[in-house]
């Protein structure tokens, strides 16, 4: 499925992923100034282009400081998750035609129990820290992985169902005649909302929840292990941008420029719109998530399922 | 719903609009005349130092942070020994500047004093006096006092009045 060399796309995607993540801190950083009329960082490199650089030098230079009541194994184990869990979800991704690591029959609920397991990584890192601010932390992504979890992967079953197939290339080949935008545009609302939540980005970015809880489950972390945390978010920001491409704006179909190029600039797009989203929204209050998340959401996304499973019958 | 959009929306537009920054080492702030940094000690027009060393910028001061010695030289003029200003405790507040009767302790707009050692915002006379009369070009403070110095008797300087003669105000 990986073409003649699949090590080639392994290391080419993983490359590029993290590569992405680490710029992806500096675009934030530009983006968020740019919105709030501010420069960011623009005194390393062209346009602080290197400011990843320098950072990436310190905190590998810092001191990889484990707190003496911390519960040791799974306080390292914790940031290796996030990243292993993100970075599998990348293997059945589809770039462009004969660019995917594994064309899964059922790629987009690999993608989904990755992300499901992702949380672990911030659960665990919570409970480990043995400090009340990182357990809230902990107690509260829990809590809202499990609410946004459930009608994240509802909302994709219009996609699913229009499609015909869990295969990601698949529904991106089905998006020929018409992006799934279109039809699926309540399904596309709200899975841009519930990704948003499961990669725990403002406006609900309750578990760090820095005005309230120090820095939430990673107030312990330090050095490359709060690296792997703060990597492990932009390439989860990368893969809701790309998912979302691939489920609805027809990945890398489009006229003219080559397939890769589609797929980099509509992802693009989204990761910038993710930013704005960021400096735009403040955060809400806990139990206005949860009672969200349970009585619009869900209900929006089941009458969102049942009109299109009703659609899809009478046309078949 | 609708707000959360016209937010957004609101946010975005800030895209196009100027930013605000001023890029401080490349392009300096405007600092007023008046502007309350660096301390120096000005000197006559004639070249003098205008100190007195009367120690009232050392009382005025909040956070003790002058230090000085009086001292008078062969005409009888007094002159601080030592004059000592600690940068690193200094608040620019101003007050020794408000306190002092001869103009000699003023404040400047500068406050570039960034130092990678705190013994060097130690400032001793000689950093401290300038060869100018700083913000008050013209003025003298020997010329107008009235004080009898070296060579000079009460009220002989240029700007001086003759003394009174209180016992001709007698009936």
């Amino acid at each position: 499925m990986s073409g003649p060399y699949p090590m080639v796309s392994v290391l080419g995607i993983l490359i590029v992923a993290l590569t992405l993540a680490a710029g992806l801190i500096w675009l934030e950083r530009r983006l968020l100034a740019l919105w709030q009329d501010r420069y960011g960082p623009n005194r390393v490199g062209p346009f602080g282009l290197l400011q990843v650089v320098a950072d990436g030098v310190k905190i590998f230079m810092k001191e990889d400081w484990i707190p003496p009541f911390a519960d040791k194994p799974v306080f390292i184990l914790a940031p290796a998750i996030i990243m292993v869990t993100v970075l599998m979800s990348y293997a059945v991704l589809p770039v462009a035609p004969g660019i995917i690591i594994s064309d899964l029959n059922i790629g987009l609920l690999f993608i989904l129990a990755m992300s499901s397991l992702g949380v672990y990584s911030v659960v665990l890192a919570g409970w480990s820290s043995n400090n009340k601010y990182a357990l809230l932390g902990g107690l509260r992504a829990a809590a809202q992985m499990i609410s946004y979890e459930v009608f994240m992967g509802l909302s994709l079953m219009g996609v699913v169902l229009m499609a015909g197939s869990f295969s990601l290339s698949a529904i991106v080949e089905a998006q020929q005649k018409i992006w799934f935008v279109v039809p699926q545009f309540l399904g596309f609302v709200l899975f841009l909302i519930a990704g948003l939540a499961e990669m725990r980005r403002t406006p609900f970015d309750l578990p760090e929840a820095e005005s309230e809880l120090v820095a939430g489950f990673h107030s312990e972390y330090s050095g490359m292990k709060f690296g792997m945390f703060f990597v492990g978010e932009y390439l989860g920001v990368t893969l809701i941008s790309a998912m979302i491409t691939v489920l609805f704006f027809g990945g890398w179909l489009g006229p003219v420029l080559p397939p890769v190029v589609w797929f980099l600039l509509k992802t693009f797009l989204f990761i910038a719109f993710f930013i704005l989203v960021r400096a735009a929204l403040p955060r809400p209050r806990f139990d206005q998530l949860m009672s969200w998340g349970w009585k619009v959401m869900l209900p929006l996304t089941l009458i969102n399922l049942l009109i299109t499973g009703a659609v899809v019958l009478s046309w078949s | 719903m609708l707000s959360i959009l016209k937010g957004i929306w609101n946010v975005f537009l800030h895209t196009f609009q100027k930013r605000i920054t001023v890029q401080y080492p490349d392009q300096k702030p405007y600092l007023a005349p008046r502007y309350r940094g660096r301390i120096i000690l000005s000197r006559d027009p004639d070249g003098g130092e205008r100190c007195v060393a009367c120690n009232l910028c050392a009382v005025a001061c909040p956070v003790s942070c002058i230090a000085l010695q009086a001292t008078e030289d062969e005409h009888g003029r007094r002159y601080p020994e030592f004059f000592r200003i600690n940068f690193s405790r200094c608040i620019f507040c101003g007050f020794c500047e408000e306190a002092c009767p001869t103009y000699a302790i003023q404040l400047t707009p500068d406050f570039e004093m960034a130092e990678f050692h705190r013994q060097n915002l130690v400032y001793e006379k000689e950093d401290l006096l300038i060869n100018g009369p700083g913000k008050y070009p013209g003025y003298n403070f020997w010329n107008i006092s009235g004080v009898q110095i070296g060579g000079k008797d009460k009220g002989r300087a240029a700007h001086e009045a003759a003394p009174v003669d209180v016992h001709s105000l007698l009936p």
